[in-house]
């Protein structure tokens, strides 16, 4: 029955974050607010890492395959996007190697600070 | 009955197969382009194709696949907490490191999207495509963007991270681990995140770190920006 008491943590927490995500006016997806829950309660020791591990992490392998039926619906809505394609991909393209240089260097520069003044601390 | 066409479970156990398929190849060529999401969408639809099967059909057994996709979200939760200690220890590189990503691919997308002359409509479905699908499904939605064309781009986004990212890294000599990792997981979600693994055990946990963090951050500016195109 392990796997039964798990799943009954991880559908009630998913179904308080669709009730959330009903209730508050916010655009956020039900699923975010019930990882919030989720995280709050393993770190107030409400739940424990035993209780959800094992079917989560069967959720978290199969993760990859959840995406694939909402993008078979390429199928059905290519005509659509066909004129726009071009400008889509480029984007995509562009934009994904200005947040890998934006994200690397503003953390090497912060860790190299925290670095220093870590240094400056101890000879002082 | 008319067999496959009408079958419940048919669709399902294809999607499935084609993406076993996927990571068996990619696991004999060793080529990021086989992306196991990428060849199970193209060879699911030219399949469907082939057996004259309407997507309303695929999706009346496929969407239970989809159903999980929420409650997965949630477990996201559990390696984010696993990584808390590694958080505390680095907060100002990580937050500091993932804020400035988050609001390099807002910045990039709205100025591209003004440059290409795209509405608002794209704009909104283009803006969550450097985040985990899981999260970026729900704001594109949230948005009014065009979900489907979301996961494209983050198929596209995170296949090409994968790709590029050592010799990003090389060209603008960026050594730190915990930066590389930070890198990889902000621009290129779970598909960098593999990439990262190879890097080192760090570079790993960074990156899944920084998958739901930037996720979270982009849940927060995303309804902030839209409304600029």
């Amino acid at each position: 029955m392990k796997y039964l008491k798990q799943l009954a943590v991880i559908l009630g927490i998913t179904l308080i974050g669709e009730w959330l995500n009903y209730l508050l006016p916010f655009p956020v997806p039900a699923g975010v607010y019930g990882l919030f829950l989720m995280l709050l309660l393993l770190c107030c020791g409400i739940l424990r890492l035993e209780q959800v591990e094992g079917a989560g992490n069967l959720f978290l392998d199969i993760m990859s395959i959840m995406f694939v039926p909402s993008a078979v619906g390429l199928m059905d809505s290519y005509r659509q996007i066909q004129s726009v394609l071009i400008p889509v991909v480029c984007i995509s393209v562009i934009s994904t190697i200005v947040v890998m240089i934006a994200t690397g260097k503003a953390a090497e520069f912060m860790i190299t600070r925290q670095d220093k003044s870590r240094k400056e601390n101890q000879q002082s | 009955m008319n067999f496959p066409q009408e079958s419940l479970y048919f669709c399902t156990v294809l999607s499935l197969f084609t993406f076993w398929l996927g990571t068996w190849l990619k696991q004999k060529t060793g080529w990021a382009v086989l992306n196991p999401i990428l060849v199970s969408i193209l060879l699911t639809i030219a399949v469907l194709k082939f057996l004259h099967i309407e997507y309303a059909t695929y999706e009346e057994g496929a969407r239970y696949i989809s159903y999980l996709l929420t409650p997965t979200t949630v477990c996201l939760a559990i390696p984010l907490y696993k990584q808390l200690a590694l958080l505390r220890q680095n907060l100002a590189a990580v937050i500091i490191g993932i804020f400035s990503g988050v609001i390099a691919s807002a910045g990039s997308i709205f100025v591209l999207c003004l440059l290409f002359g795209l509405d608002h409509t794209y704009y909104v479905t283009l803006l969550p495509k450097s985040i985990t699908t899981a999260i970026a499904m729900g704001v594109s939605e949230e948005a009014g963007g065009i979900v489907t064309v979301t996961i494209i781009c983050i198929i596209i986004t995170g296949t090409l991270g994968n790709i590029i990212g050592e010799s990003i890294f090389k060209w603008t000599h960026l050594k730190h681990p915990i930066a590389r990792g930070l890198a990889l997981g902000t621009s290129a979600h779970a598909v960098g995140t593999a990439k990262a693994m190879e890097l080192g055990e760090v570079e790993g946990a960074m990156s899944s770190l920084a998958v739901a963090v930037a996720g979270l951050m982009t849940v927060i500016v995303v309804p902030l920006v839209a409304g600029l195109i």
